[in-house]
């Protein structure tokens, strides 16, 4: 079982990334994936976040209790949900939004300038599945084809191919990462 | 019949409880939503909003929830299936025309999505607190049918189930989801309209002369008629006899009412829908529903691997109340581990029906969330091991509760 934290704002896809990873999971690599989301009464730039929790029989409980991975994309979701994080766990983090406290226990750290990738590819909006194909190579708890099917049916139809370059750059990027 | 193709979004799904509700309205035949929106049901109407008018189906944002409730019953009574969808403040306003609805036996369906209360309390996150004010929020006698789904793909299949129940029985019937169940994302599979039943109303088909509202059939459920098709319908909230003409008699008052509550209570067996686990030889039973029965397994499976023969009981629909069921139980097992997120609702229809058989134990929650499984394995425990019979039930002290009381009641950030 993955228990799996998104944090950063409101308006960065931060919940759009929960269903993304959560329908790969479900849909598509046919575990069991349940996600919630909690937002602050803002639409946009309050704190936000969602959770997923990824598992091969029913999810009982529905909410994180020990976070096995944190993806932050903002300071104050990092400061938020890392004390949840085990100390076993993972932090993916946007490296140019997020400076990270030591790691604790034997945690490790996966930085990427997603934001920078996105704004690099024509639409800092897509800096989420940016992310999503870091998460995708570096934790393994989805498989490439799984998000690679479940992207096309979440975002609307004319940024279907940013998305999926998008994604592809992350994806690439956590591959070469986890080679060095 | 089948459910109309039109209707039906047949396909796999990655939703929210809400949204799943609302698509199953829909396949349900639901052609009818006047609401108020309120967090967190808004999903679900934004939903039905979005796909209402490619079925068909009319929605209107009314002026309040008084009016919202007006509205469905007026609904029902031209034809069409018809829902409201609400939470918190907003099922308070609408409990009169809820007695309404019952007392002129009008099907309709009402989603409560419960969050933490009383009063506005905490929108955006859970709680169970509404269960005794379904079942006895309007004045006088009634019956009503409430429903406690636990996910979003039970949020499609009982928003149908509802919907036939509605129909079958001439009454309101509730889904008494929450907040966790109803903004939680799951995978959904929406079957084909040729699996899926759903019950047609039940209109009176002979010479208009002979018709009357309010005369049963022998399963003590009259026949409908559409506004304006031509047949007598007079529709008011007095006691009234079987063509609908007020009277004050007081045997007209004891038939009349008592044909309300038989009509559900005599057919009870075909409405009540529960799910047990290993409760043959258990020594405990939890019996829960919604959102917290499937938290609760996860206590129970940690009370297992103690050692302790746990089984489950899962109140599918709430109302009307198993109480031949737990009675039956209560006398072979030592007690009964109730988990709600109330400070007590469910618990005393269980101490009821237990009429002191085995011990009932009470595991609280305040709401804003749900409970730590680890609270209800402890409850588990202590009931096994509990040698005394207990009057009354028993409320065990979760770490939350510690926590309220060591603190002095005091509130910590």
């Amino acid at each position: 079982m993955s228990e799996i934290r998104f944090a950063g704002y409101g308006g960065q896809g931060i919940i759009r990334s929960g269903i993304i990873a959560g329908k790969a999971a479900s849909i598509y690599d046919n575990k069991h994936a349940t996600m919630s989301q909690s937002f602050g009464p803002e639409a946009r730039g309050g704190a936000c976040s969602s959770q997923l929790v990824v598992s091969d029989s029913k999810v009982l409980y529905p909410y994180i209790t020990v976070a096995d991975i944190l993806v932050a994309m903002s300071q104050e979701g990092y400061d938020k949900f890392e004390p949840e994080l085990s100390e076993n766990g993972m932090l993916l983090m946007d490296e140019d939004l997020v400076k990270p406290k030591p790691p604790r226990g034997t945690m490790k750290v996966y930085p990427i300038p997603a934001t920078r990738f996105a704004e690099q590819l024509g639409n800092k909006i897509v800096a989420n599945v940016v992310m999503l194909g870091f998460f995708t190579a570096v934790a393994d708890v989805v498989t490439y084809d799984a998000m690679k099917k479940a992207i096309p049916s979440s975002v609307p139809e004319k940024a279907v191919d940013l998305n999926l370059k998008a994604f592809d750059r992350g994806y690439e990027y956590g591959k070469e990462l986890l080679q060095k | 019949m089948k459910a109309n193709p039109k209707d039906v979004l047949t396909g796999t799904y990655y939703i929210d409880g809400d949204v799943a509700c609302g698509y199953g309205a829909l396949a349900a035949g639901c052609k009818f939503v006047a609401g108020y929106p309120i967090t967190p049901s808004t999903e679900a109407f934004e939903a039905m909003c979005r796909r209402g008018p490619q079925v068909g189906a009319v929605f209107i944002q009314m002026e309040d929830e008084l009016g919202s409730m007006a509205a469905v019953i007026g609904a029902a009574w031209s034809g069409v299936k018809s829902m409201t969808i609400t939470s918190g403040p907003g099922y308070s306003l609408m409990q009169e025309n809820i007695g309404f609805g019952a007392m002129v036996e009008t099907p309709f369906v009402l989603l409560n999505i419960q969050r933490g209360g009383p009063s506005t309390g905490v929108p955006t996150k859970t709680g169970q607190a509404d269960m005794m004010q379904s079942r006895w929020g309007s004045h006088g006698d009634y019956e009503i049918i409430a429903i406690a789904p636990e996910s979003p793909q039970e949020m499609f299949d009982y928003a149908i189930k509802a919907f036939n129940l509605a129909e079958k029985y001439r009454c309101p019937v509730m889904i008494m989801s929450d907040e966790c169940v109803g903004h939680m994302t799951e995978k959904v599979v929406i079957p084909e309209a040729d699996k899926i039943e759903v019950e047609p109303r039940r209109l009176f088909k002979g010479p208009a002369a002979e018709y009357a509202p309010y005369k049963p059939d022998p399963d003590l459920v009259p026949k409908m008629a559409k506004a304006g098709d031509g047949l007598k319908l007079y529709i008011t909230g007095l006691v009234h006899d079987e063509r609908g003409y007020p009277v004050k008699n007081e045997d007209y008052k004891a038939a009349y009412v008592r044909r309300l509550i038989d009509k559900i209570k005599r057919n009870k067996d075909k409405i009540i829908e529960i799910r047990e686990e290993a409760v043959d030889d258990a020594d405990v039973v939890v019996v829960s529903y919604g959102i917290s029965s499937r938290v609760a397994i996860k206590g129970v499976e940690i009370a297992r691997e103690n050692g302790i023969k746990v089984g489950t009981l899962r109140l599918v629909t709430v109302w009307p109340f198993p109480d031949e069921r737990i009675t039956e139980l209560a006398r072979k097992v030592k007690a009964f581990v109730v988990p709600e997120i109330n400070y007590g609702q469910i618990v005393f229809d269980v101490a009821r029906c237990s009429h002191g058989h085995a011990n009932v134990v009470l595991v609280p929650h305040g709401g804003a969330g749900v409970h730590n499984p680890n609270d209800i394995a402890d409850a588990i425990e202590y009931a096994a091991k509990e040698k005394k019979k207990i009057q009354g039930v028993v409320e065990h002290k979760t770490r939350l509760e510690k926590l309220v009381f060591e603190g002095g009641y005091k509130l910590k950030e």
